[in-house]
């Protein structure tokens, strides 16, 4: 009988499943915008919100949603002033956002060490059919942004001061963008955990960036490496017995590793064999015109 | 006369700091006029344009832009605004094709919820062939050059279908053959009646089309009219006056 007739594990895949589509769409954002590492430290913001949730007997998918909406807010806010007093700013902000959280777990008496542990570094086996409910209209939410609004978010975060000159609603989107953030972290949290959350928004892009042209293919392609590591690590996971948030994570980091070295050596291969066909002065402009690449 | 000037700069001051960049600055520009904003490095002439599109604060002074003041700049007026920066932003972490970037100039047209059209596709499809990248639109960006690139800027900038164009050092270490294509991409928005102000360093193939040059130095206008001779600085009238510390301020300013 295989591992996915115990309801317990169909549940898992789905939660992993969600988060795995979602955390990629919105990672494609932050990795344009080069705040690959954001995503962690709204993990951390909402540690707080798990704590506030556990001690005050309130659903911690809820309070943790808030907490780290309003610390994605804040996180905004620095990096509009963008002075380098920011990076302190934001090191508080995070490193605030963890202690306090595990600082209200622990004086909520009854709960464990082990509670902290599943949040931090998720446990999708624990996912129940209201966590589930609640991750499939979050994770909506986070896919009707991400998608719908693609072509506004692409213009804010591949060049936010041509956006503003053009007279798009430059706040607003970033702020939307931020929320969005917040939530995509919360939905994450169950199937990788907090601590985890930033790989599946950024390694499935980092994989997808290897190979795609444009910035709606990188998306595409991000959230299907998202939900095929997803869904071999709770795979993996359920069979082998080891820890799914990490699993799924070196699963998607297996597969980063996979598409580098194949799109490295398949771009090798044919710049040897367009090399051999026409001959080196090849070379129109010189190179330093080229701005990437 | 019954159109406001398009661009009309009032003793604008800008200071970074302790650091007096624009130093009561007075610019109209009317509609029609192409318009060369020369200068060395640093001295102001990015500035200016900046201030104008209200990307920096003023400490002083006041910015028009189509008659309407830049602390109420609506949409309506934004969008007939292109702007053209110099580089293309540091936050292009994730490949984009010509087509997306070039697009996303046109959103300021759009509005948020309604879906493209095939007015926009086509007004995307214009630009694209107006500087010559018609058959480059699947391509990412970073394939292109730098001359390219540039070029992809400006589609972007045409595609909003501007009544201004602000063009920020656009020929800046541009090969001739995107040099060429920037020239003919500027003479046919100017042909339908667009009003140009472009930011150089040297302008290339693009002299015949300015109209108009104000040069400015340590943060004011020190020539307004015709284009100078680019025979070379010491040619000017007024030099000495102008350029106090000539042996380190001047070299490369037409060369």
């Amino acid at each position: 009988m295989g591992i996915f007739d115990h309801e317990f594990m169909l549940r898992a895949l789905l939660g992993a499943l969600i988060t795995g589509l979602i955390a990629p769409a919105l990672g494609t954002y932050l990795v344009q915008r080069r705040l690959a590492l954001i995503g962690d430290g709204i993990g951390h913001i909402a540690l707080t919100g798990v704590g506030l949730g556990l001690l005050t007997g309130t659903a911690p998918v809820l309070t943790a949603v808030a907490v780290a909406a309003v610390g994605a807010v804040a996180v905004e806010l620095v990096r509009q002033r963008g002075r380098t007093s920011g990076d302190i700013a934001l090191a508080l902000l995070f490193y605030g956002g963890i202690s306090g959280g595990v600082f209200l777990v622990a004086l909520s008496a009854n709960k464990t060490n082990a509670n902290l542990i599943a949040y931090l570094f998720g446990s999708p086996l624990t996912t129940s059919r209201a966590d589930l409910a609640v991750m499939a209209v979050l994770g909506a939410a986070v896919l009707a942004v991400t998608l719908l609004l693609r072509p506004w978010l692409f213009a804010v975060c591949h060049d936010e001061e041509h956006a503003r000159v053009a007279g798009l609603p430059v706040r607003a989107l970033n702020v939307t963008l931020a929320v969005t953030t917040a939530v995509t972290v919360t939905v994450a949290m169950r199937a990788v955990g907090l601590l985890l959350v930033s790989a599946l928004m950024v390694v499935p892009v980092a994989a997808a960036q290897q190979v795609a042209r444009g910035f709606r293919a990188t998306m595409r392609l991000a959230m299907g490496i998202g939900v095929v590591a997803a869904g071999a690590g709770i795979w993996v996971a359920g069979t082998y017995d080891t820890a799914p948030g990490a699993t799924i994570v070196l699963v998607a980091i297996a597969g980063f590793l996979t598409v580098a070295v194949g799109s490295g050596a398949w771009r090798a291969w044919r710049r040897a064999a367009a090399g051999a066909r026409r001959g080196p002065a090849a070379e129109t402009e010189p190179p330093e015109v080229v701005l990437q690449r | 006369m019954t159109a406001p000037p398009v661009i009309e700069v009032e003793d604008a001051v800008v200071a970074f700091g302790d650091r007096v960049v624009l130093d009561g600055v007075s610019l109209t520009v009317a509609p029609g006029e192409v318009l060369a904003v020369l200068g060395a490095n640093g001295s102001g002439k990015s500035t200016l344009i900046r201030a104008a599109l209200g990307l920096v604060p003023l400490a002083a002074g006041r910015v028009r832009l189509f008659g309407t003041p830049a602390t109420r700049r609506s949409r309506q007026v934004r969008r007939r605004i292109g702007y053209v920066p110099q580089r293309l932003g540091a936050g292009s972490g994730v490949p984009a094709t010509v087509g997306e970037v070039v697009s996303s100039g046109r959103l300021a047209r759009r509005g948020l919820v309604r879906r493209t059209r095939a007015r926009d596709r086509e007004a995307v499809r214009a630009a694209l062939a107006a500087v010559g990248l018609a058959d480059r639109a699947a391509d990412p960006v970073a394939s292109l050059s730098g001359g390219q690139q540039q070029r992809v800027l400006i589609a972007r900038a045409l595609a909003g279908e501007p009544e201004l164009l602000i063009l920020d050092e656009p020929t800046a270490g541009v090969d001739a053959a995107s040099q060429e294509a920037f020239a003919a991409a500027l003479d046919a928005f100017v042909r339908g009646g667009g009003t140009v102000v472009l930011v150089a360093h040297e302008l290339g193939p693009l002299e015949p089309l300015v109209g108009r040059a104000v040069v400015v130095h340590l943060g004011r206008i020190v020539h307004d009219g015709p284009v100078p001779p680019p025979a070379g600085h010491h040619a000017r009238p007024g030099h000495d006056h102008v350029h106090p510390h000539a042996a380190t301020h001047d070299t490369g300013m037409w060369s």
